[in-house]
């Protein structure tokens, strides 16, 4: 096998938000355009009461010093933005309160659209993340870890959504607040809005600091974690072999070492998210109070003051000046509210941005390429041996051409298959085939002996196109395989694996899983074919009992028998058995082996086996060796030869 | 559940200062963040009559200078950022070392558990509970030692202040936060259920995520990858739909806050102003320099006092989202608490004696009517009526199909269970009786899955004598015939092993894996199947040196092949769960029908044998 990536990408890549955006987009522009207006109105909204709450304040002071009531009738209110408006504090009270009704609507509306949109998009995401992920080669899975590709579906997708759902509306309504609270506070004074500036700068650099610093905790926090869970799962499998050495003080102690280090990163990553808090609020209180002070000695000391409204002079206004002192210092703490809060967000945009990346690096692996134009059919033969499709299960094949003209071309499937001096290699570097020649004729049972790393399944893997040859020919019933479409190449071939993985679901449909269309009398004959059926009809509801965890629930040589099973009513012309019986014991093998024996019966079959006991009986049996094959023959031509295999078989020499 | 709540609060141990010292910091950082906006009205209130530079210092009559209330106001925040900043930091590291506490009480439990207990729980779910539900109470453990004392206490201390600063205009807030309450409980507990429900679902979504990852060749091999992406597409889509549902509801948090923040705006900006305007009157007069100034004086409210409801309102709405929030966390938490204190309580089946004994005196077993069953409520046995008497220094052979009850026998000598009926002497002890370090550290088990660990050989054969010198180490390695494996290495005894033993064969993890159990000095060595991937020569050898070098131990051999327990003293068939049958090699070729079967299917053809 190729060796594991180890590496996994801790951040983002560049230009993961700008990708991830436009996905959005693409899927949801209305409803994004339509959430970004509420987002705006919401905004207005919230910002509105602190200029209405000015405007009440001014209006009351001028109705005193105007002696009119101030809540009926007009009179001039000249507000802290320069102009002067009739109004009196009822029409005020209304108007605020039509702004804040359009306000919640907005609220609602935005809030209620992204909810759903970011639902729907992951499970888009999810949905083509996995769809992508099926279409991979399997050198994909053999490269990666199973907890990697794990984690993409729960952790980072989990991240995806924070990103999605709560940091960005976050950033976009900070953003947007901050720009129009920015303009408000310039109509009001520059030089009061200066200091408001500075705090903001200050703020950026503390976020930026202190975010950085936690989020690359939180990353690291993340792969302490992983070596805890590894940890865990590697002493959960190994337990017995502590009990038995009484070795668990030792243990623990080994534990508590990563433990700690986990210990360490995590508390580092939270009290950095934790001061975050406290820090800006306060940054926005001394931000408060010098703006206060600042406009006071511009009152005082009689500064120019400058804004964009004209509002120069305060001298001898206090009514304005307190109109624009309360709204400008209400707008400074709206200011910072906001920033506060965008900076509670860093971490979560940091970490979704590398959950995305590394999701985006799963859809961006190229998957399998099939050019095949031949494909396979059933047919049905008649009696002057002529044969037509059907698309009916038969036990009769054919390989169909589809030519590039549109004429068909069909021809028997006879299950012979040729492999021609094949070179192999999965890294590109190191040759794992060398040379292999090996053929089987119709009907033929091969074997392949040999150890751990010497090929056998390596060969297996070539023939049904799991990879491809670098050098060489396979050939199928004289085709090309690189010619067969990748689908019906694979199910022309029956496999039994050594790692029998079983589907949650009841027992049928996992055999039913070999063929979809198979009835329910066809499954339970296979089984009977497989030897399984005495032991289904023992469990606790028969064919209909539930299977969980892969099948966790029955032992390993049921599993194999389930799997055996699953292969038989697939019915497939060719069967490859990669050490299919490998975990049973030799007596309970032989049940199974009277099971493979009905289903290899007129078919093509490849047999790797570790007890030679299975393959005696084969038509060839090759030894392979470093990826080259040393002995080929029957068992009694080997056993004649007296080579590898008679020092395998005698027991003199055994395999790893 | 309040008992699993303490169960799991009480490993906080050394880091119970810091949880106290947390709500200290919390509450008074809280009281200041209260106190400001009170103080900011006043101080707004001030510099709206500064008149002079002088006045910056001096007032007239009652009153703060603004100068100095300005101080206060930045003391004040200098206080509150530093509380805040030691708040954050105890209750980071209370809540981490928490969780630590835990996950280290976890796994201590986990090497006290028999292996009937660990069966009880799946490893997938154990490595949950030790990750992710461990997680989810570190989260809940910071947030009620932040928060949940800082925000109801927020909400009081603004309670108390809209009355002190703004008198009947308080009572605003009395009608309000009742219907806020009750308006966030409702979208809580709706939601919650949907979400509860879609957790669940979820773990079968994951699930099949997995299926398909470690089934990828069974995938491809039936051509099934439409068939999976459309089982995946239904499987999403009906968590999808479910989860839109709950948010919806989720969504209309927002809009409830909006509206009571708005709502108590306008109502404060509508009465605060009639208020201003019944009870109090306008008033003019020069200042220092001759300037007309005016304000609203003698009413119930100020104009300041105004402002300060507004901010004071806000803080109370924020306080009770944030408390619905923790109702949330905590709700979502309970269930990994519950999970959590599941492995606590779980009782270890096998306790050691009160009044145990640590002497082995020799090796002699003895089964005497023994039943075994794996689970007390399985009405299989997996042992039932077993009768096997071995002598101390016998060799002693084992051999059956799978599931016939091989390693359950063993098993039972070394108390990795315990049996259900009869009883297991050892040296004429019940093995009940041992202290089980001492019974296990003369009873070696070499296991059928040899596991090395990472680090270096001499690290792992150590795992059998933690104070064995070179020379017994290379003895014992000697008598499993790894001496050639050690010498091969450039580096000997100091070679490195890596992660699960990945760079020996399994033949050499099998030689050294005996030679770690010979180090251990057992009066009983028991090998479970463990010389499968070894060769015949080097199997008999292996079977020669213990003999020789070791006449006194008891050694007891399951094997698959007939070769490799020929000359036992005595040979066990197990069938089934029962004994078939005792005896030697050439009793059972006479008169036993499994061995005859198994002799002959794996000596066909002969060979040179």
């Amino acid at each position: 096998m190729p060796p594991v990536h180890i590496k996994e990408r801790a951040r983002a890549k560049k230009g993961t938000m700008k990708r991830l955006l436009k996905m959005l987009f693409k899927l949801y522009p209305w409803q994004l355009i339509v959430s970004l207006l509420c987002l705006i109105f919401n905004v207005i909204g919230n910002l509105c009461s602190s200029i209405f709450v000015s405007l009440a304040t001014t209006a009351l002071t001028a109705a005193g010093k105007q002696g009119v009531n101030p809540f009926v009738g007009e009179f001039a209110v000249s507000s802290t933005f320069g102009f002067t408006v009739y109004t009196n504090i009822t029409y005020l009270v209304i108007i605020l309160g039509c702004i804040y009704i359009v306000g919640i609507l907005a609220s609602w509306t935005w809030n209620r659209t992204m909810a759903i949109v970011t639902q729907r998009f992951l499970n888009d995401f999810r949905k083509s993340m996995f769809a992508h992920m099926e279409d991979l080669p399997i050198k994909y899975f053999d490269t990666h870890a199973r907890g990697a590709i794990m984690s993409m579906y729960t952790n980072d997708i989990d991240t995806i959504r924070q990103f999605i759902s709560q940091a960005m509306p976050s950033l976009i309504q900070t953003g947007l607040t901050v720009i129009f609270v920015f303009f408000t506070m310039l109509t009001a004074s520059i030089w009061m809005t200066l200091v408001v500036v500075f705090g903001f700068i200050f703020m950026l650099i503390t976020v930026k600091f202190i975010g950085g610093k936690s989020s690359s905790y939180f990353i690291k926090q993340q792969g302490s974690l992983a070596k805890v869970e590894g940890a865990i799962e590697e002493s959960i499998n190994g337990l017995k072999v502590i009990k038995v050495f009484s070795h668990e003080e030792k243990s623990i102690e080994e534990f508590n070492v990563l433990n700690n280090d986990l210990k360490y990163n995590s508390t580092q990553a939270n009290i950095h998210g934790n001061i975050m808090m406290p820090i800006m609020a306060n940054i926005g209180n001394f931000l408060y109070i010098l703006c206060a002070l600042m406009g006071a000695c511009i009152y005082v000391f009689g500064w120019r003051n400058l804004s964009v409204s004209g509002f120069a002079v305060l001298q001898g206004q206090p009514e304005k000046f307190a109109g624009m002192i309360a709204l400008f210092l209400m707008m400074s703490r709206v200011f910072s509210n906001n920033v506060n809060q965008f900076s509670q967000q860093i971490t979560f945009i940091v970490m979704g941005m590398a959950g995305a990346s590394r999701c985006l690096d799963l859809m961006d692996e190229k998957p399998e390429t099939d050019e095949g134009y031949v494909y396979l059919c059933n047919i049905i033969r008649h009696e002057d041996g002529s044969f037509e499709e059907t698309s009916e299960h038969t036990h009769d094949y054919a390989w169909k051409y589809r030519h590039k003209d549109g004429s068909l071309e069909y021809r028997e499937l006879k299950g012979d298959i040729l492999l021609d001096n094949v070179d192999f290699s999965y890294d590109g570097e190191r040759l794992v085939l060398k040379d292999v020649y090996v053929y089987a004729h119709p009907g033929q049972k091969i074997a392949l002996v040999g150890a751990t790393g010497a090929g056998k399944t390596t060969i297996t893997n070539l023939i049904n196109r799991f990879y491809d040859i670098a050098d060489g020919k396979i050939r199928y019933d004289g085709i090309n395989i690189n010619k067969i479409k990748k689908a019906d190449l694979r199910k022309s071939l029956g496999i039994v694996l050594q790692d029998t993985n079983l589907f949650t679901g009841t027992v049928m449909e996992n055999i039913r899983y070999g063929r979809l269309d198979a009835s329910d009398e066809e499954c339970i004959k296979a089984a009977k074919i497989a030897n399984a059926h005495d032991f289904i009809m023992r469990l606790p509801e028969g064919y209909n009992t539930m299977l969980s965890g892969d099948g966790s629930n029955l032992s390993q040589g049921q599993r194999q028998l389930l799997s055996i099973a699953r292969a038989a009513v697939a019915d497939a012309p060719v069967m490859i058995l990669d050490e299919a019986t490998s975990s049973i014991d030799t007596r309970t093998e032989k049940l199974v082996q009277q099971g493979t024996d009905q289903l290899m019966e007129g078919r093509t079959v490849f047999v790797i086996a570790h007890r030679l006991s299975t393959v005696q009986n084969s038509d060839a049996i090759m030894v392979l060796d470093h990826g080259e094959i040393i002995e080929r023959g029957t068992h009694e031509d080997l056993i004649k030869q007296k080579g590898v295999y008679y020092r395998l078989y005698t027991g003199a020499f055994e395999l790893e | 559940m309040f008992k699993k709540f303490k169960l799991i609060l009480s490993s906080v141990r050394e880091y119970k200062k810091y949880a106290i010292l947390t709500p200290i910091f919390m509450i008074g950082e809280a009281g200041l963040e209260c106190a400001m906006p009170f103080l900011m009205g006043m101080f707004v209130d001030e510099i709206k009559l500064l008149t002079t530079p002088d006045s910056f210092f001096h007032v007239d009559g009652s009153g703060i200078p603004v100068f100095y209330i300005a101080l206060i106001l930045l003391g004040m925040a200098i206080i509150s950022l530093l509380c805040g900043w030691i708040g954050g930091k105890t209750a980071s590291i209370a809540s981490v070392g928490l969780a630590c506490n835990l996950r280290e009480d976890l796994y201590k439990k986990l090497c006290s558990f028999s292996f009937e207990n660990i069966d009880r729980f799946s490893t997938s779910s154990l490595v949950t509970r030790m990750t992710t539900d461990i997680n989810n109470v570190q989260m809940a453990f910071q947030m009620m030692i932040r928060i949940v004392v800082r925000a109801p206490l927020m909400l009081v201390f603004s309670a108390v202040m809209t009355f002190v600063g703004g008198g009947i205009m308080g009572f605003i807030f009395v009608g309000l936060i009742p219907i806020v309450a009750f308006g966030l409980f409702m979208i809580i507990r709706h939601a919650m259920r949907i979400f509860i429900r879609v957790f669940k679902r979820y773990d079968v979504l994951n699930e099949s995520v997995q299926e398909n990852v470690s089934g990828i060749r069974v995938v491809k091999s039936y051509v099934r990858e439409e068939f999976e992406k459309e089982k995946f597409a239904n499987a999403s889509n009906a968590i999808t739909t479910d989860f839109v549902k709950a948010e919806k509801i989720v969504a209309l948090n927002n809009p409830l806050m909006n509206t009571s923040i708005h709502l108590s705006n306008i109502l404060i900006i509508a009465l605060g102003t009639l208020l201003i305007y019944k009870t109090g009157h306008y008033e003019e007069h020069l200042n220092d320099k001759g300037q007309l100034v005016g304000d609203w004086v003698g009413g119930e409210l100020t104009l300041g006092q105004l402002s300060a409801l507004i901010t004071y309102g806000i803080q109370i709405l924020m306080s009770l989202m944030i408390i619905s929030m923790i109702m949330v966390m905590l709700a979502m938490s309970l269930e990994s608490m519950k999970r959590i204190a599941e492995v606590l309580q779980e009782d270890p089946t096998i306790k050691d004696n009160n009044a145990p004994l640590y002497e082995v005196a020799n090796g002699d077993v003895v089964f005497d009517n023994v039943s075994f069953k794996y689970k007390k409520e399985s009405e299989r046995e997996a042992l039932s009526n077993i009768n096997i008497n071995i002598k101390s220094g016998q060799f002693v052979g084992i051999l059956g199909s799978t599931g016939s009850g091989k390693t359950s026998v063993v098993n039972l000598i070394s108390r990795l269970y315990d049996v259900t009926e009869g009883q297991v002497l050892v040296a004429d002890h019940n093995v009940k009786e041992y202290d089980l370090k001492a019974l296990r550290d003369n009873v070696a088990v070499v296991l059928q899955k040899n596991v090395l660990f990472s680090g270096t050989i001499e690290s792992n054969l150590k795992w059998g004598n933690l104070n064995a010198t070179e020379e017994e180490m290379m003895r014992a390695c000697e008598i499993a015939q790894a001496t050639e494996i050690v010498n091969a290495k450039e580096e000997g005894l100091q070679s490195r092993v890596e992660q699960g033993g990945a760079n020996f064969s399994g033949g050499q993890k099998q030689r050294l894996c005996i030679a770690r159990a010979i180090l251990k000095n057992p009066k009983i060595m028991i090998l479970d199947d463990s010389t499968s991937a070894v060769d015949t020569k080097t199997d008999r050898l292996i079977r020669k040196g213990l003999k020789e070098d070791l006449p006194h131990m008891t050694k007891i051999v399951i094997a698959q092949r007939i070769s490799s327990i020929e000359d036992a003293d005595q040979i066990i068939i197990m069938d089934n769960g029962t004994v078939n049958a005792i005896g030697t090699h050439e009793e059972l070729l006479k008169t036993n029908q499994i061995y005859q079967e198994v002799y002959y299917t794996q000596n066909r053809v002969g060979g040179d044998k």
